[in-house]
């Protein structure tokens, strides 16, 4: 190869490394475990910004839907394409905080110590990152002895200290407390509008009101229904959602 | 024949008077088997994680063989170790038989399954838990072990100890290997063989009394380092 196309085909891979991963388009996703459908022919296209909301009942996909979206699993069909014709390699630029954070055996400080240096960001930042989630008095005592609410703020700590263009967010505030909800809403608000694209699952319906700006609806491996959140929670379109934001039982 | 008590008796005055020989013994047997269990931590805490993390054809059979390794009888070990050190062996030519040096190599063979095998399960239980927040971070496989290995750094301190007490509490490999030559290749396992056939118990006995000393020493270390890990949620 010449010196010339070498550079070229390196200033390619660098750009494309710049281009937005979003907007997303999901054709036809299907993921089953054996006869077992989970998802079964899921079509969704979400925007370049704001905060996504996915809602739906128990056993609908929507802890797998994050995966598949961020790669951790592989669909058994469809297609999850981001920037429209499918970037590769969009893992390594999003964020996924677990509903139950997972925590190194290892100080406050020390797991976001980890992160930084694992994907090669500067290790200064760590404790803007702990002042950020308030957690800098905390910075030297075992993370796996915080509390729920804290180690949440400390796994969104570590999300954002990846510079993720997308953070996924599977139920973080499930049995927390309310001003550990309040604070982890906020921590995910900066972020929203710093220009991280947000995709929350939540069955707080009062948080998904706060939170949301457009809400994916999952009912039986499906997309019932995408509106922005001004008009799913006054008039939603499907009796589903219907149902379940009128706390009916969906099934 | 000496009684028991007459024979302990003796045993005592000899560790405390700090008997020269008995303690060039009980040296030589902590030199050998701590550079045993070191070196056998330095290859059985990657091998143990490596095969943890991955999914391969032919696992469960590189399992099966890992596990059964752990019972490696020590008299085959030094067999082995024997043959291939011996003059006319393929590395007689570096005369190691009969030296310490050959004393760790046979120990090395008998502990690092051990320590590969007991890691390895160690490190896959800690691995499902950290699985998919390590695939969410795009964690290189190197950078996979060594976070498992820094996360199981207490768990491992207990395996690499099952280590020790294999290898300090062996006599089958290191008397073959060794000769229990006095001064030269003698720790505390051959002697107490060695001084129990001749008869003289009080130094066999002062030497099990070392023994034990040190295993439940090195067993309370590591007992209170891991409750201090406890209670700060580290194991």
């Amino acid at each position: 190869m010449s010196d010339a196309m070498a550079m070229t085909t390196a200033s390619d891979a660098v750009d494309a490394q710049k281009m937005p991963i979003l907007p997303l388009a999901v054709r036809d996703l299907v993921l089953r475990f054996g006869d077992v459908t989970v998802l079964d022919g899921l079509c969704l296209d979400l925007g370049a910004s704001g905060c996504t909301v996915v809602m739906g009942p128990n056993g609908s996909g929507k802890s797998l839907l994050l995966k598949l979206l961020h790669g951790l699993m592989q669909p058994t069909a469809g297609q999850i394409l981001w920037d429209r014709h499918g970037a590769a390699d969009v893992t390594a630029r999003q964020a996924l905080v677990f509903q139950k954070p997972v925590l190194l055996r290892r100080s406050v400080a020390a797991n976001v110590d980890f992160v930084l240096k694992v994907r090669g960001k500067d290790r200064a930042r760590r404790n803007a990152l702990l002042d950020h989630v308030g957690l800098a008095h905390k910075a030297d005592q075992p993370a796996r002895l915080l509390s729920g609410g804290e180690a949440q703020r400390l796994a969104l700590a570590r999300a954002l200290a990846t510079d993720p263009e997308v953070m996924f967010l599977d139920e973080p505030t499930a049995s927390l407390d309310p001003a550990s909800v309040l604070a982890i809403e906020q921590i995910v608000s900066e972020a929203r509008d710093s220009g991280v694209r947000i995709i929350f699952v939540t069955h707080d319906m009062g948080q998904a009101r706060r939170m949301a700006d457009d809400v994916v609806f999952l009912h039986r491996g499906c997309v019932a229904e995408h509106s922005p959140a001004s008009k799913f929670f006054p008039e939603p379109r499907c009796d589903a959602a219907r149902d379940y934001l009128n706390g009916r039982i969906v099934v | 024949m000496q009684s028991i008590a007459d024979a302990l008796g003796l045993a005592a005055k000899l560790v405390l008077s700090g008997d020269p020989d008995l303690f060039e013994i009980v040296l030589l047997s902590l030199q050998v088997s701590l550079t045993a269990t070191v070196i056998a931590c330095l290859v059985g805490f990657p091998v143990g994680a490596l095969v943890a993390i991955s999914r391969f054809r032919g696992r469960n059979a590189v399992l099966i063989v890992m596990n059964a390794l752990m019972g490696l009888p020590p008299v085959v070990v030094g067999l082995l170790v024997y043959l291939h050190l011996s003059r006319s062996g393929p590395l007689g030519f570096l005369g190691l038989l009969y030296t310490p040096t050959a004393m760790i190599i046979a120990q090395i063979i008998l502990i690092a399954p051990i320590i590969a095998a007991l890691s390895q399960q160690v490190i896959e239980d800690l691995h499902s838990e950290y699985s998919e927040q390590f695939r969410s971070l795009c964690l290189t496989r190197v950078q996979t072990v060594q976070a498992l290995l820094w996360d199981a750094r207490y768990s491992l301190l207990t395996v690499g100890l099952a280590g020790f007490g294999r290898a300090v509490a062996e006599v089958g490999a290191v008397i073959i290997v060794g000769g229990n030559i006095d001064h030269l290749t003698r720790v505390m396992t051959t002697a107490i063989a060695l001084e129990t056939s001749k008869g003289d118990l009080a130094l066999a006995l002062a030497l099990g009394i070392v023994l034990l000393v040190i295993a439940l020493g090195v067993n309370a270390a590591v007992h209170s380092v891991r409750m201090t890990a406890a209670r700060q949620a580290y194991v």
